[in-house]
Protein backbone atom coordinates (compact mmCIF):
# COMPACT_ATOMS: atom_id res chain seq x y z
CA UNK A 1 0.00 0.00 0.00
CA UNK A 2 1.81 3.53 -1.34
CA UNK A 3 1.17 6.60 0.71
CA UNK A 4 1.14 8.85 -1.96
CA UNK A 5 2.44 12.83 -1.29
CA UNK A 6 -0.49 15.00 -3.40
CA UNK A 7 1.05 18.62 -3.67
CA UNK A 8 -2.09 20.18 -3.03
CA UNK A 9 -3.87 17.91 -0.58
CA UNK A 10 -0.35 16.07 1.32
CA UNK A 11 0.04 12.46 1.70
CA UNK A 12 -3.09 10.15 1.20
CA UNK A 13 -3.74 6.34 0.65
CA UNK A 14 -2.53 4.90 -2.68
CA UNK A 15 -6.51 4.24 -3.62
CA UNK A 16 -7.58 7.69 -3.83
CA UNK A 17 -5.22 7.93 -7.06
CA UNK A 18 -4.69 6.84 -10.65
CA UNK A 19 -1.67 5.36 -11.50
CA UNK A 20 -0.96 7.09 -14.97
CA UNK A 21 2.21 5.60 -16.55
CA UNK A 22 6.02 6.63 -17.20
CA UNK A 23 6.18 10.36 -17.15
CA UNK A 24 7.81 12.53 -19.37
CA UNK A 25 7.06 10.79 -22.75
CA UNK A 26 6.40 13.45 -24.94
CA UNK A 27 4.45 13.46 -27.84
CA UNK A 28 6.65 13.51 -31.07
CA UNK A 29 8.22 16.50 -32.19
CA UNK A 30 7.96 15.80 -36.07
CA UNK A 31 5.55 12.89 -36.29
CA UNK A 32 5.64 12.92 -40.10
CA UNK A 33 8.71 11.66 -40.50
CA UNK A 34 8.30 8.22 -37.80
CA UNK A 35 8.49 5.18 -39.44
CA UNK A 36 6.48 1.93 -37.87
CA UNK A 37 9.23 1.18 -35.84
CA UNK A 38 9.07 4.64 -34.07
CA UNK A 39 5.48 4.73 -33.99
CA UNK A 40 5.55 1.29 -32.19
CA UNK A 41 8.20 2.35 -29.72
CA UNK A 42 6.18 5.49 -29.11
CA UNK A 43 3.09 3.82 -28.46
CA UNK A 44 3.84 0.73 -26.87
CA UNK A 45 7.38 1.27 -25.59
CA UNK A 46 7.68 2.16 -21.91
CA UNK A 47 10.64 1.70 -19.59
CA UNK A 48 10.43 -0.76 -17.12
CA UNK A 49 13.19 -0.53 -14.20
CA UNK A 50 13.87 -2.35 -11.55
CA UNK A 51 14.99 1.10 -8.87
CA UNK A 52 13.76 4.84 -9.69
CA UNK A 53 11.08 5.37 -11.89
CA UNK A 54 9.26 8.36 -13.04
CA UNK A 55 5.50 8.09 -13.42
CA UNK A 56 2.49 10.27 -13.58
CA UNK A 57 -0.19 10.34 -11.02
CA UNK A 58 -3.85 11.89 -10.49
CA UNK A 59 -5.39 12.58 -7.39
CA UNK A 60 -8.64 11.07 -8.81
CA UNK A 61 -10.48 10.94 -5.40
CA UNK A 62 -9.11 14.25 -4.15
CA UNK A 63 -8.44 17.76 -5.92
CA UNK A 64 -7.79 15.43 -9.47
CA UNK A 65 -4.76 16.95 -10.54
CA UNK A 66 -1.80 15.09 -12.30
CA UNK A 67 1.50 15.27 -11.14
CA UNK A 68 4.88 13.58 -11.55
CA UNK A 69 6.90 11.45 -8.58
CA UNK A 70 9.87 9.63 -9.06
CA UNK A 71 9.25 6.03 -7.11
CA UNK A 72 11.66 3.02 -6.81
CA UNK A 73 10.07 0.25 -8.15
CA UNK A 74 11.89 -2.65 -6.20
CA UNK A 75 11.18 -0.87 -2.76
CA UNK A 76 8.25 1.38 -3.03
CA UNK A 77 10.22 4.34 -1.59
CA UNK A 78 8.89 7.70 -3.01
CA UNK A 79 12.05 9.67 -4.24
CA UNK A 80 11.01 12.79 -5.47
CA UNK A 81 7.30 14.57 -6.40
CA UNK A 82 7.24 17.46 -9.01
CA UNK A 83 4.48 19.52 -10.74
CA UNK A 84 3.98 19.10 -14.34
CA UNK A 85 6.09 22.26 -15.06
CA UNK A 86 8.90 20.38 -13.51
CA UNK A 87 8.73 22.47 -10.05
CA UNK A 88 10.11 20.55 -7.33
CA UNK A 89 7.78 19.55 -3.95
CA UNK A 90 9.02 18.95 -1.08
CA UNK A 91 8.11 15.27 -0.62
CA UNK B 1 21.34 -22.81 0.16
CA UNK B 2 20.38 -21.73 3.71
CA UNK B 3 16.97 -20.93 4.81
CA UNK B 4 15.22 -18.69 7.19
CA UNK B 5 14.65 -21.78 9.08
CA UNK B 6 18.80 -21.31 9.78
CA UNK B 7 19.65 -25.75 8.91
CA UNK B 8 20.54 -25.66 5.46
CA UNK B 9 20.81 -29.14 5.39
CA UNK B 10 17.15 -30.23 6.30
CA UNK B 11 15.55 -28.17 3.96
CA UNK B 12 17.18 -28.66 0.75
CA UNK B 13 15.16 -29.60 -2.06
CA UNK B 14 14.62 -33.30 -2.84
CA UNK B 15 18.28 -34.07 -3.87
CA UNK B 16 17.08 -37.46 -5.75
CA UNK B 17 15.22 -35.43 -8.50
CA UNK B 18 17.66 -33.72 -10.36
CA UNK B 19 21.74 -33.41 -9.96
CA UNK B 20 23.12 -30.10 -8.85
CA UNK B 21 26.34 -29.42 -11.58
CA UNK B 22 28.82 -26.90 -11.32
CA UNK B 23 27.80 -24.68 -14.71
CA UNK B 24 30.31 -25.54 -17.71
CA UNK B 25 32.01 -22.48 -18.89
CA UNK B 26 30.21 -23.20 -22.37
CA UNK B 27 27.11 -24.65 -23.75
CA UNK B 28 24.91 -25.09 -27.03
CA UNK B 29 22.12 -23.36 -25.45
CA UNK B 30 21.48 -21.28 -22.16
CA UNK B 31 18.15 -21.01 -20.95
CA UNK B 32 17.47 -17.88 -18.34
CA UNK B 33 14.87 -18.82 -16.04
CA UNK B 34 14.19 -21.80 -14.21
CA UNK B 35 10.57 -21.60 -13.85
CA UNK B 36 8.26 -23.60 -15.56
CA UNK B 37 8.35 -22.31 -19.12
CA UNK B 38 12.30 -22.67 -19.02
CA UNK B 39 12.18 -25.78 -17.56
CA UNK B 40 9.74 -27.16 -20.36
CA UNK B 41 12.02 -25.37 -22.99
CA UNK B 42 14.80 -27.85 -21.92
CA UNK B 43 13.42 -30.62 -22.11
CA UNK B 44 11.79 -30.57 -25.11
CA UNK B 45 14.93 -29.18 -26.63
CA UNK B 46 16.17 -32.52 -25.52
CA UNK B 47 13.20 -34.63 -25.96
CA UNK B 48 12.32 -33.34 -29.68
CA UNK B 49 15.44 -32.22 -30.93
CA UNK B 50 18.13 -33.69 -29.42
CA UNK B 51 20.12 -30.80 -28.09
CA UNK B 52 20.81 -31.79 -24.36
CA UNK B 53 23.81 -29.62 -23.96
CA UNK B 54 21.84 -27.30 -22.57
CA UNK B 55 21.97 -25.39 -19.34
CA UNK B 56 18.76 -23.69 -17.45
CA UNK B 57 20.37 -20.77 -15.25
CA UNK B 58 18.42 -19.68 -12.36
CA UNK B 59 18.86 -16.83 -10.09
CA UNK B 60 16.91 -18.42 -6.94
CA UNK B 61 15.75 -21.64 -6.41
CA UNK B 62 14.13 -23.86 -9.09
CA UNK B 63 11.09 -22.90 -10.06
CA UNK B 64 10.42 -20.21 -6.93
CA UNK B 65 9.38 -17.10 -9.31
CA UNK B 66 5.65 -17.37 -10.87
CA UNK B 67 5.98 -20.83 -10.82
CA UNK B 68 5.14 -21.77 -7.13
CA UNK B 69 3.05 -18.06 -6.63
CA UNK B 70 0.23 -18.81 -9.74
CA UNK B 71 -3.31 -19.94 -8.84
CA UNK B 72 -2.85 -23.21 -11.38
CA UNK B 73 -5.76 -22.49 -13.66
CA UNK B 74 -5.39 -24.14 -17.18
CA UNK B 75 -7.93 -23.73 -19.82
CA UNK B 76 -7.88 -22.60 -23.39
CA UNK B 77 -10.94 -21.09 -23.90
CA UNK B 78 -9.40 -17.67 -25.28
CA UNK B 79 -11.13 -15.72 -28.14
CA UNK B 80 -8.49 -15.55 -31.44
CA UNK B 81 -7.36 -18.16 -33.31
CA UNK B 82 -4.05 -18.34 -32.47
CA UNK B 83 -4.50 -17.90 -28.83
CA UNK B 84 -6.89 -20.75 -29.01
CA UNK B 85 -4.27 -22.98 -31.21
CA UNK B 86 -1.32 -21.92 -28.57
CA UNK B 87 -3.40 -22.66 -25.80
CA UNK B 88 -5.24 -25.55 -27.09
CA UNK B 89 -1.98 -27.07 -28.27
CA UNK B 90 -0.91 -26.63 -23.96
CA UNK B 91 -3.93 -28.26 -22.72
CA UNK B 92 -3.74 -31.18 -25.12
CA UNK B 93 0.08 -31.64 -23.74
CA UNK B 94 -1.31 -31.19 -20.27
CA UNK B 95 -3.81 -34.41 -20.98
CA UNK B 96 -1.00 -36.66 -21.72
CA UNK B 97 1.87 -34.98 -19.51
CA UNK B 98 2.23 -37.24 -16.33
CA UNK B 99 2.70 -40.09 -18.54
CA UNK B 100 4.85 -38.39 -20.97
CA UNK B 101 6.97 -37.36 -17.64
CA UNK B 102 6.50 -40.59 -15.65
CA UNK B 103 5.54 -38.11 -12.74
CA UNK B 104 2.47 -37.08 -11.52
CA UNK B 105 1.30 -33.50 -12.10
CA UNK B 106 -1.93 -33.70 -10.49
CA UNK B 107 -3.38 -32.29 -13.78
CA UNK B 108 -7.50 -32.02 -12.57
CA UNK B 109 -9.44 -31.91 -15.35
CA UNK B 110 -12.72 -30.46 -13.12
CA UNK B 111 -13.84 -27.38 -15.60
CA UNK B 112 -13.30 -24.20 -15.29
CA UNK B 113 -16.34 -21.59 -15.69
CA UNK B 114 -16.45 -17.83 -16.40
CA UNK B 115 -19.35 -15.54 -14.77
CA UNK B 116 -21.27 -13.52 -16.92
CA UNK B 117 -22.59 -10.37 -15.16
CA UNK B 118 -23.76 -7.78 -17.44
CA UNK B 119 -25.22 -8.18 -20.45
CA UNK B 120 -22.28 -7.20 -22.43
CA UNK B 121 -20.43 -10.08 -20.42
CA UNK B 122 -23.31 -12.06 -22.21
CA UNK B 123 -23.00 -11.21 -25.50
CA UNK B 124 -18.83 -11.22 -25.04
CA UNK B 125 -19.35 -14.82 -23.58
CA UNK B 126 -21.41 -16.45 -25.68
CA UNK B 127 -19.05 -15.23 -28.99
CA UNK B 128 -16.31 -16.83 -27.20
CA UNK B 129 -18.29 -19.60 -26.82
CA UNK B 130 -18.93 -20.12 -30.67
CA UNK B 131 -15.59 -19.01 -31.46
CA UNK B 132 -14.35 -21.63 -29.61
CA UNK B 133 -16.15 -24.56 -30.78
CA UNK B 134 -15.07 -23.19 -34.53
CA UNK B 135 -11.14 -23.78 -33.04
CA UNK B 136 -11.98 -27.23 -31.76
CA UNK B 137 -12.23 -25.80 -28.32
CA UNK B 138 -14.57 -27.95 -25.78
CA UNK B 139 -17.13 -24.86 -24.84
CA UNK B 140 -20.81 -24.31 -23.04
CA UNK B 141 -23.11 -21.48 -22.60
CA UNK B 142 -24.63 -22.23 -19.22
CA UNK B 143 -27.63 -20.64 -17.56
CA UNK B 144 -28.03 -19.57 -13.73
CA UNK B 145 -29.19 -22.57 -12.76
CA UNK B 146 -27.13 -24.89 -14.99
CA UNK B 147 -24.10 -22.54 -12.90
CA UNK B 148 -25.24 -23.96 -10.16
CA UNK B 149 -25.91 -27.71 -11.19
CA UNK B 150 -21.85 -27.18 -11.68
CA UNK B 151 -20.91 -25.33 -8.80
CA UNK B 152 -23.74 -25.41 -6.06
CA UNK B 153 -22.16 -22.77 -3.89
CA UNK B 154 -22.30 -20.46 -5.90
CA UNK B 155 -25.37 -17.71 -5.37
CA UNK B 156 -26.91 -17.44 -8.58
CA UNK B 157 -30.25 -15.38 -6.40
CA UNK B 158 -31.12 -12.38 -9.02
CA UNK B 159 -31.03 -9.71 -6.35
CA UNK B 160 -27.43 -9.59 -5.67
CA UNK B 161 -25.38 -6.16 -6.63
CA UNK B 162 -23.86 -8.01 -9.82
CA UNK B 163 -26.43 -10.88 -10.35
CA UNK B 164 -24.88 -14.35 -12.06
CA UNK B 165 -26.45 -14.08 -15.47
CA UNK B 166 -25.11 -17.08 -16.87
CA UNK B 167 -21.35 -18.57 -17.83
CA UNK B 168 -19.02 -20.42 -20.30
CA UNK B 169 -18.11 -23.58 -18.65
CA UNK B 170 -14.77 -25.25 -20.63
CA UNK B 171 -14.87 -29.01 -18.95
CA UNK B 172 -11.72 -29.96 -20.01
CA UNK B 173 -10.27 -27.08 -18.19
CA UNK B 174 -9.19 -27.03 -14.53
CA UNK B 175 -5.65 -27.00 -11.96
CA UNK B 176 -2.94 -28.87 -11.65
CA UNK B 177 0.12 -29.02 -8.92
CA UNK B 178 2.65 -25.86 -9.81
CA UNK B 179 5.55 -27.22 -7.82
CA UNK B 180 4.98 -31.17 -9.10
CA UNK B 181 4.63 -29.80 -12.54
CA UNK B 182 8.26 -27.93 -12.13
CA UNK B 183 9.57 -31.11 -10.58
CA UNK B 184 8.43 -33.28 -13.65
CA UNK B 185 9.99 -31.29 -16.13
CA UNK B 186 13.14 -30.83 -14.08
CA UNK B 187 13.53 -34.48 -13.17
CA UNK B 188 13.02 -35.24 -17.14
CA UNK B 189 14.91 -32.46 -18.69
CA UNK B 190 17.90 -33.75 -16.05
CA UNK B 191 17.58 -37.29 -17.28
CA UNK B 192 17.72 -36.39 -20.67
CA UNK B 193 21.27 -34.42 -19.87
CA UNK B 194 20.10 -30.47 -18.99
CA UNK B 195 22.27 -29.14 -16.42
CA UNK B 196 20.03 -27.00 -13.73
CA UNK B 197 21.86 -24.50 -12.05
CA UNK B 198 20.39 -22.89 -9.23
CA UNK B 199 22.22 -19.56 -7.63
CA UNK B 200 23.61 -18.87 -10.20
CA UNK B 201 21.81 -14.55 -11.78
CA UNK B 202 22.57 -13.69 -15.00
CA UNK B 203 23.86 -10.39 -14.83
CA UNK B 204 25.36 -9.47 -18.37
CA UNK B 205 24.22 -10.82 -22.17
CA UNK B 206 27.47 -10.63 -24.08
CA UNK B 207 26.99 -9.55 -27.74
CA UNK B 208 29.39 -9.81 -30.53
CA UNK B 209 28.44 -7.64 -33.35
CA UNK B 210 24.75 -9.10 -33.90
CA UNK B 211 25.25 -12.40 -32.14
CA UNK B 212 25.25 -13.35 -28.97
CA UNK B 213 27.65 -15.43 -27.63
CA UNK B 214 27.01 -15.90 -23.93
CA UNK B 215 26.08 -14.33 -20.57
CA UNK B 216 27.79 -13.12 -17.41
CA UNK B 217 26.51 -14.09 -13.82
CA UNK B 218 27.49 -14.33 -10.42
CA UNK B 219 28.95 -17.37 -11.39
CA UNK B 220 31.33 -16.28 -14.03
CA UNK B 221 30.92 -16.01 -17.43
CA UNK B 222 28.92 -18.79 -19.30
CA UNK B 223 29.46 -19.00 -23.63
CA UNK B 224 26.88 -20.01 -25.09
CA UNK B 225 25.67 -20.90 -29.01
CA UNK B 226 22.05 -19.60 -28.27
CA UNK B 227 20.16 -17.86 -25.08
CA UNK B 228 16.87 -18.21 -24.49
CA UNK B 229 15.41 -15.63 -21.97
CA UNK B 230 12.32 -17.40 -19.91
CA UNK B 231 12.82 -15.01 -16.91
CA UNK B 232 9.19 -13.63 -16.59
CA UNK B 233 8.51 -10.69 -14.68
CA UNK B 234 12.36 -10.09 -15.20
CA UNK B 235 11.96 -9.84 -19.11
CA UNK B 236 12.65 -5.75 -19.30
CA UNK B 237 15.81 -5.79 -17.29
CA UNK B 238 17.56 -9.08 -19.62
CA UNK B 239 16.80 -8.06 -22.77
CA UNK B 240 18.51 -4.47 -22.12
CA UNK B 241 21.25 -6.08 -20.91
CA UNK B 242 21.75 -6.69 -25.05
CA UNK B 243 20.32 -3.38 -25.81
CA UNK B 244 17.21 -4.34 -26.54
CA UNK B 245 13.57 -2.30 -25.29
CA UNK B 246 10.55 -4.59 -24.98
CA UNK B 247 6.78 -3.63 -24.72
CA UNK B 248 6.58 -4.73 -21.23
CA UNK B 249 5.49 -3.43 -18.03
CA UNK B 250 5.78 -5.29 -14.53
CA UNK B 251 2.86 -5.70 -12.03
CA UNK B 252 2.91 -7.29 -8.84
CA UNK B 253 -0.27 -10.10 -9.15
CA UNK B 254 -1.79 -11.54 -5.76
CA UNK B 255 -2.69 -14.76 -4.96
CA UNK B 256 -4.31 -16.15 -0.92
CA UNK B 257 -5.32 -19.20 0.16
CA UNK B 258 -7.75 -19.81 2.87
CA UNK B 259 -6.80 -22.81 5.80
CA UNK B 260 -7.85 -26.05 4.66
CA UNK B 261 -11.52 -26.95 4.43
CA UNK B 262 -13.41 -30.12 3.55
CA UNK B 263 -14.44 -29.92 -0.51
CA UNK B 264 -17.11 -27.99 -1.09
CA UNK B 265 -15.69 -26.30 -4.46
CA UNK B 266 -15.87 -28.85 -7.55
CA UNK B 267 -14.61 -27.05 -10.29
CA UNK B 268 -12.90 -23.55 -10.96
CA UNK B 269 -14.47 -20.38 -10.82
CA UNK B 270 -13.73 -17.26 -12.20
CA UNK B 271 -15.27 -13.49 -12.72
CA UNK B 272 -13.41 -10.62 -14.83
CA UNK B 273 -16.54 -8.42 -13.62
CA UNK B 274 -16.55 -8.36 -9.81
CA UNK B 275 -13.26 -9.69 -10.21
CA UNK B 276 -11.83 -13.21 -8.37
CA UNK B 277 -10.87 -16.31 -9.36
CA UNK B 278 -11.17 -19.24 -6.93
CA UNK B 279 -10.64 -22.84 -6.69
CA UNK B 280 -9.94 -25.53 -3.74
CA UNK B 281 -6.58 -26.84 -4.05
CA UNK B 282 -6.23 -30.87 -4.12
CA UNK B 283 -5.03 -30.34 -0.13
CA UNK B 284 -8.22 -28.60 0.35
CA UNK B 285 -7.52 -24.88 0.54
CA UNK B 286 -9.48 -22.19 -1.12
CA UNK B 287 -6.82 -20.40 -3.93
CA UNK B 288 -7.80 -17.03 -4.17
CA UNK B 289 -6.56 -14.32 -7.38
CA UNK B 290 -7.54 -10.89 -8.70
CA UNK B 291 -6.26 -8.57 -10.47
CA UNK B 292 -3.08 -6.88 -11.10
CA UNK B 293 -1.70 -3.59 -9.02
CA UNK B 294 -1.73 -1.03 -11.61
CA UNK B 295 1.37 0.83 -11.01
CA UNK B 296 4.83 -0.79 -12.20
CA UNK B 297 6.79 -2.92 -9.47
CA UNK B 298 9.23 -5.63 -8.70
CA UNK B 299 8.70 -6.07 -4.78
CA UNK B 300 7.02 -9.01 -5.05
CA UNK B 301 4.23 -7.95 -3.04
CA UNK B 302 0.96 -6.13 -4.13
CA UNK B 303 -1.83 -3.61 -2.07
CA UNK B 304 -3.98 -4.62 0.61
CA UNK B 305 -6.77 -2.96 -1.00
CA UNK B 306 -6.75 -5.90 -3.62
CA UNK B 307 -7.00 -8.25 -1.38
CA UNK B 308 -10.01 -6.50 0.52
CA UNK B 309 -11.90 -6.11 -3.04
CA UNK B 310 -11.17 -9.63 -4.39
CA UNK B 311 -12.89 -11.20 -0.53
CA UNK B 312 -15.43 -8.70 -1.10
CA UNK B 313 -16.42 -10.63 -4.21
CA UNK B 314 -15.73 -14.04 -3.46
CA UNK B 315 -18.36 -13.52 -0.47
CA UNK B 316 -20.43 -11.73 -3.06
CA UNK B 317 -20.43 -15.00 -4.92
CA UNK B 318 -20.00 -17.43 -2.15
CA UNK B 319 -21.75 -16.54 0.81
CA UNK B 320 -20.74 -19.72 2.29
CA UNK B 321 -17.12 -18.65 2.75
CA UNK B 322 -18.04 -15.61 5.19
CA UNK B 323 -16.37 -17.49 8.34
CA UNK B 324 -13.12 -19.02 6.02
CA UNK B 325 -10.24 -17.63 7.25
CA UNK B 326 -6.73 -16.37 4.92
CA UNK B 327 -3.35 -18.10 5.68
CA UNK B 328 -1.22 -16.48 3.50
CA UNK B 329 -1.14 -14.16 0.64
CA UNK B 330 2.00 -13.50 -1.51
CA UNK B 331 2.33 -11.65 -5.03
CA UNK B 332 4.76 -12.13 -7.87
CA UNK B 333 6.08 -10.00 -10.61
CA UNK B 334 4.11 -10.40 -14.19
CA UNK B 335 4.93 -8.61 -17.42
CA UNK B 336 2.16 -7.64 -19.44
CA UNK B 337 2.29 -7.16 -22.43
CA UNK B 338 0.00 -3.85 -24.24
CA UNK B 339 -2.40 -6.89 -26.03
CA UNK B 340 -2.05 -8.55 -23.10
CA UNK B 341 -0.88 -11.93 -25.43
CA UNK B 342 3.19 -13.09 -25.22
CA UNK B 343 6.14 -12.77 -26.83
CA UNK B 344 7.31 -15.88 -28.58
CA UNK B 345 10.09 -16.03 -30.85
CA UNK B 346 13.12 -14.05 -32.17
CA UNK B 347 14.96 -11.01 -31.23
CA UNK B 348 16.83 -7.84 -33.15
CA UNK B 349 20.31 -9.97 -31.49
CA UNK B 350 20.50 -13.14 -33.40
CA UNK B 351 20.86 -16.75 -31.53
CA UNK B 352 19.22 -14.65 -28.81
CA UNK B 353 15.56 -15.36 -28.73
CA UNK B 354 12.90 -14.88 -26.01
CA UNK B 355 9.67 -15.85 -24.22
CA UNK B 356 8.19 -13.61 -22.16
CA UNK B 357 4.49 -11.10 -21.58
CA UNK B 358 2.48 -13.98 -20.40
CA UNK B 359 1.12 -11.56 -17.72
CA UNK B 360 -1.27 -13.17 -15.40
CA UNK B 361 -2.10 -16.36 -17.12
CA UNK B 362 1.06 -18.30 -18.77
CA UNK B 363 0.76 -21.31 -15.82
CA UNK B 364 -1.60 -22.95 -18.65
CA UNK B 365 0.68 -22.41 -21.30
CA UNK B 366 3.57 -24.02 -19.57
CA UNK B 367 4.00 -27.31 -22.47
CA UNK B 368 2.82 -25.36 -25.20
CA UNK B 369 5.18 -22.71 -24.44
CA UNK B 370 8.12 -24.87 -24.07
CA UNK B 371 7.33 -26.83 -27.22
CA UNK B 372 6.98 -24.26 -29.74
CA UNK B 373 10.04 -21.91 -27.55
CA UNK B 374 12.03 -25.22 -27.98
CA UNK B 375 11.30 -25.39 -31.62
CA UNK B 376 12.44 -21.44 -32.04
CA UNK B 377 15.58 -21.85 -30.40
CA UNK B 378 16.80 -25.39 -31.90
CA UNK B 379 15.64 -24.43 -35.76
CA UNK B 380 15.85 -20.77 -35.46
CA UNK B 381 12.64 -20.30 -36.97
CA UNK B 382 9.11 -19.58 -34.91
CA UNK B 383 7.07 -23.05 -34.67
CA UNK B 384 3.39 -22.04 -36.72
CA UNK B 385 2.04 -21.85 -33.49
CA UNK B 386 4.14 -19.20 -31.90
CA UNK B 387 4.96 -17.44 -35.49
CA UNK B 388 1.86 -14.78 -34.91
CA UNK B 389 3.79 -14.01 -31.56
CA UNK B 390 6.84 -12.07 -32.56
CA UNK B 391 8.11 -9.02 -31.39
CA UNK B 392 7.35 -6.92 -34.87
CA UNK B 393 3.51 -7.25 -33.85
CA UNK B 394 3.95 -3.58 -32.11
CA UNK B 395 5.00 -2.29 -35.34
CA UNK B 396 3.05 -4.31 -37.96
CA UNK B 397 -0.23 -3.82 -36.18
CA UNK B 398 -0.60 -7.90 -36.03
CA UNK B 399 -1.73 -7.28 -32.55
CA UNK B 400 -3.45 -9.95 -30.57
CA UNK B 401 -5.88 -8.25 -28.55
CA UNK B 402 -6.54 -10.57 -25.69
CA UNK B 403 -7.93 -8.33 -23.00
CA UNK B 404 -11.10 -10.00 -22.92
CA UNK B 405 -10.73 -13.74 -22.96
CA UNK B 406 -7.55 -13.02 -20.74
CA UNK B 407 -10.46 -13.13 -17.89
CA UNK B 408 -8.36 -11.10 -16.08
CA UNK B 409 -8.89 -6.90 -16.48
CA UNK B 410 -5.52 -5.42 -16.92
C1 LIG C 1 -0.38 -14.66 -8.16
C2 LIG C 1 -0.30 -15.25 -9.54
C3 LIG C 1 -1.35 -16.02 -10.02
C4 LIG C 1 -1.28 -16.58 -11.30
N1 LIG C 1 -2.29 -17.41 -11.69
C5 LIG C 1 -2.21 -18.04 -12.89
C6 LIG C 1 -3.20 -18.98 -13.26
O1 LIG C 1 -4.13 -19.28 -12.50
N2 LIG C 1 -3.10 -19.58 -14.48
C7 LIG C 1 -2.09 -19.27 -15.34
O2 LIG C 1 -2.08 -19.80 -16.45
N3 LIG C 1 -1.10 -18.39 -14.99
C8 LIG C 1 -1.13 -17.78 -13.79
N4 LIG C 1 -0.14 -16.90 -13.41
C9 LIG C 1 0.92 -16.55 -14.38
C10 LIG C 1 2.02 -17.58 -14.42
O3 LIG C 1 2.47 -17.88 -13.12
C11 LIG C 1 3.20 -17.04 -15.26
O4 LIG C 1 2.72 -16.54 -16.49
C12 LIG C 1 4.20 -18.11 -15.57
O5 LIG C 1 4.56 -18.80 -14.40
C13 LIG C 1 5.46 -17.47 -16.20
O6 LIG C 1 6.42 -18.40 -16.65
P1 LIG C 1 7.53 -19.09 -15.72
O7 LIG C 1 6.84 -20.18 -14.98
O8 LIG C 1 8.68 -19.51 -16.47
O9 LIG C 1 7.95 -17.86 -14.78
P2 LIG C 1 8.77 -17.90 -13.41
O10 LIG C 1 8.44 -19.09 -12.61
O11 LIG C 1 8.63 -16.56 -12.78
O12 LIG C 1 10.24 -18.10 -14.00
C14 LIG C 1 11.15 -17.07 -14.30
C15 LIG C 1 12.42 -17.37 -13.56
O13 LIG C 1 13.46 -16.54 -14.04
C16 LIG C 1 14.32 -16.27 -12.96
N5 LIG C 1 15.15 -15.11 -13.29
C17 LIG C 1 14.75 -13.83 -13.43
N6 LIG C 1 15.80 -13.05 -13.71
C18 LIG C 1 16.89 -13.86 -13.74
C19 LIG C 1 18.28 -13.63 -13.98
N7 LIG C 1 18.76 -12.40 -14.22
N8 LIG C 1 19.12 -14.69 -13.93
C20 LIG C 1 18.65 -15.93 -13.68
N9 LIG C 1 17.36 -16.20 -13.44
C21 LIG C 1 16.48 -15.18 -13.48
C22 LIG C 1 13.37 -16.05 -11.80
O14 LIG C 1 14.01 -16.22 -10.55
C23 LIG C 1 12.30 -17.12 -12.06
O15 LIG C 1 12.51 -18.31 -11.35
C24 LIG C 1 -0.17 -16.32 -12.13
C25 LIG C 1 0.89 -15.54 -11.66
C26 LIG C 1 0.84 -15.01 -10.36
C27 LIG C 1 2.00 -14.19 -9.87
ZN1 LIG D 1 -4.81 16.27 -4.22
Amino acid sequence: MLLIPCPWCGPRDEIEFHCGGQADVAYPADPHVLGDDEWAAYVFVRDNPKGPFAERWCHAAGCRRWFNVVRDTATHAILSVKLLDGTAVPA
Amino acid sequence: MTTEHGDADAYEHPPWLWRTPEPKRSYDVVIVGAGGHGLATAYYLARNHGITDVAVLERGWLAGGNMARNTTIIRSNYLWDESAALYEHALGLWEGLADELEYDVFFSQRGVLNLAHSLQDVRDSVRRVEANRLNGVDAEWLSPEQVKEVCPIVDVSPDVRYPVLGATFQPRGGIAKHDWVAWAYARAADALGVSLIQDCEVTGIEVDGDRVIGVQTSRGPIAAGRVALCAAGHSSLLAEMASIRLPLQSHPLQALVSELLEPVHPTVVMSNAVHVYVSQAHKGELVLGAGIDPYNSYAQRGSFHVIEHQMAAALELFPIFARARVLRTWAGVVDVCPDASPIIGLTPVDDLYINCGWGTGGFKATPGAGWVFAHTVATGEPHPLNAPYTLDRFATGALIDEHGAAAVAH
